[in-house]
């Protein structure tokens, strides 16, 4: 399958905070669920990828073009959704669209008024009276004016309401349907990515954890309960992270069947949230920091 | 088609899909050579990722039940129909003559054997 996002061996190192030896890939057609904590490293690999910061090694590649050379060529055909308002707050979404346009060779007007219209969006008020889900949709209006065929969306849900953030999945659904285009989409509200995420990419400390498609996290990953009588120092190497307490424990596995197999009936075993396999992972971080990927 | 998956269920979401477009196959609701929906359209429907519906037509498709031709989608195989309901039936024939034998061991009637059958299949929806 065809990658369009590319990072190989990327490092990026700032005071106090590194990205090290990050190799991810994005597919061609799919939905990549981006997750991790607050400085995590999300917002610097997603502006690694937009040419906003430079890697200190490493290579990256959109499109199977490198930005050194077609810097131009790639920006033509990304749209980017950000968490907050990037636009210029004092003018009208018309006004904003004047200044945009220029700069995209595959603008289209017909699709951008088609997106008005359907989002519901005044063209003549101030963006800043705008509320967030109307900031939001804008900003989404304007990536998708250009026919961009790579989304990258930076926490494109946070702060918006159950009925904002449906509608926008469906948009994404739809988007979806002709299997050109490719999304990446970073958020903390995991739960959001149950019904549009195909893969999922998670980053912790700087470092790739794993890309997985998203049903193989149920088949590999389990919650595992039952009683701290059964840990000692060998059964607790099975877990990634393991919470105990005076009444038992709860515990992380990255391989369900063998701990199925170890355990048999002595302890109950559930499908895991992407929100266990954050919150396990930094449990255990102190005791081991590999990936197991 | 109706497919109707539950978040609650153990059961993964692909085989749910799986077990539902396989059951409406054999019995013969979804006829061959009809199309199936688009991986992507009946994701979007269901509300559910792509990778989601393609995994459980790459299974369907491996099973013998549906094939895919690029650029066009899937369709319902015609031929493995009557010999997958053909197997089927057999092994239903051999369940049901163990519990006759198992019945008449004991000694419960044709009458009895019925009224389970008929209380046991009702109960199971």
């Amino acid at each position: 399958m065809e990658n369009v996002i590319e990072l190989q061996h990327v490092y990026k190192a700032f005071k106090g905070f590194e990205l090290k030896d990050l190799s991810i890939s994005v597919k061609k057609g799919f939905v990549t669920g981006f997750i991790g904590g607050n400085g995590a490293g999300k917002s610097t690999t997603i502006k690694l990828i937009m040419n906003l910061l430079k890697p200190d090694s490493g290579t990256i590649s959109i499109f199977g073009m490198d930005y050194k050379k077609n810097e131009k060529e790639i920006k033509q055909r990304i749209g980017f959704v950000f968490d907050s308002n990037i636009f210029y707050e004092n003018i009208t979404l018309a006004e904003m669209k004047k200044i945009i346009k220029p700069a995209y060779r595959k603008w289209d007007d017909t699709l951008f008024n088609q997106y008005v219209d359907m989002f519901e969006l005044p063209l003549k008020k101030n963006l800043k009276t705008f509320s967030k889900g109307m900031k939001m949709k804008a900003s989404l209006t304007i990536a998708l004016s250009h026919h961009a065929e790579l989304i990258i969306m930076d926490e494109p849900t946070s702060g918006l309401d159950p009925i904002i953030r449906s509608e926008l999945l469906n948009i994404l659904h739809n988007l979806m349907q002709n299997g050109e285009r490719t999304i990446l989409f970073s958020t903390h509200i995991t739960t959001d990515l149950d019904r549009i995420a195909d893969y999922i990419t998670f980053i912790h400390n700087g470092q790739h954890i794993f890309t997985k498609e998203y049903y193989k996290i149920e088949e590999e990953f389990a919650i595992v309960k039952g009683g701290t009588n059964l840990l000692d120092r060998d059964t607790e190497q099975e877990f990634i992270g393991i919470h105990k307490t005076n009444h038992g424990f709860r515990a992380l596995t990255a391989n369900k069947q063998r701990t199925k197999n170890i355990f048999g009936d002595t302890v109950i075993i559930e499908k895991p949230t992407l929100e266990d396999i954050m919150l396990y992972t930094k449990k255990g971080e102190e005791r081991d920091a590999k990936s197991y990927s | 088609m109706q497919v109707i998956i539950s978040n609650q269920s153990k059961e993964p979401i692909y085989r749910q899909i799986y077990a539902q477009i396989k059951k409406q196959i054999l019995t013969n609701e979804l006829k061959p050579g009809e199309s199936l929906p688009s991986m992507r359209q009946l994701a979007k429907d269901l509300n559910i990722s792509v990778i989601t519906t393609k995994r459980a037509y790459e299974e369907l498709e491996n099973d013998g039940f549906i094939y895919s031709i690029v650029g066009k989608g899937s369709f319902v195989c015609e031929q493995n129909n009557e010999m997958i309901l053909e197997r089927k039936m057999k092994v239903i024939e051999e369940q049901l003559l163990s519990a006759i034998q198992n019945s008449k061991e004991v000694g419960i009637e044709l009458e009895e054997l019925k009224e389970l059958l008929t209380l046991l299949y009702k109960e199971d929806t």
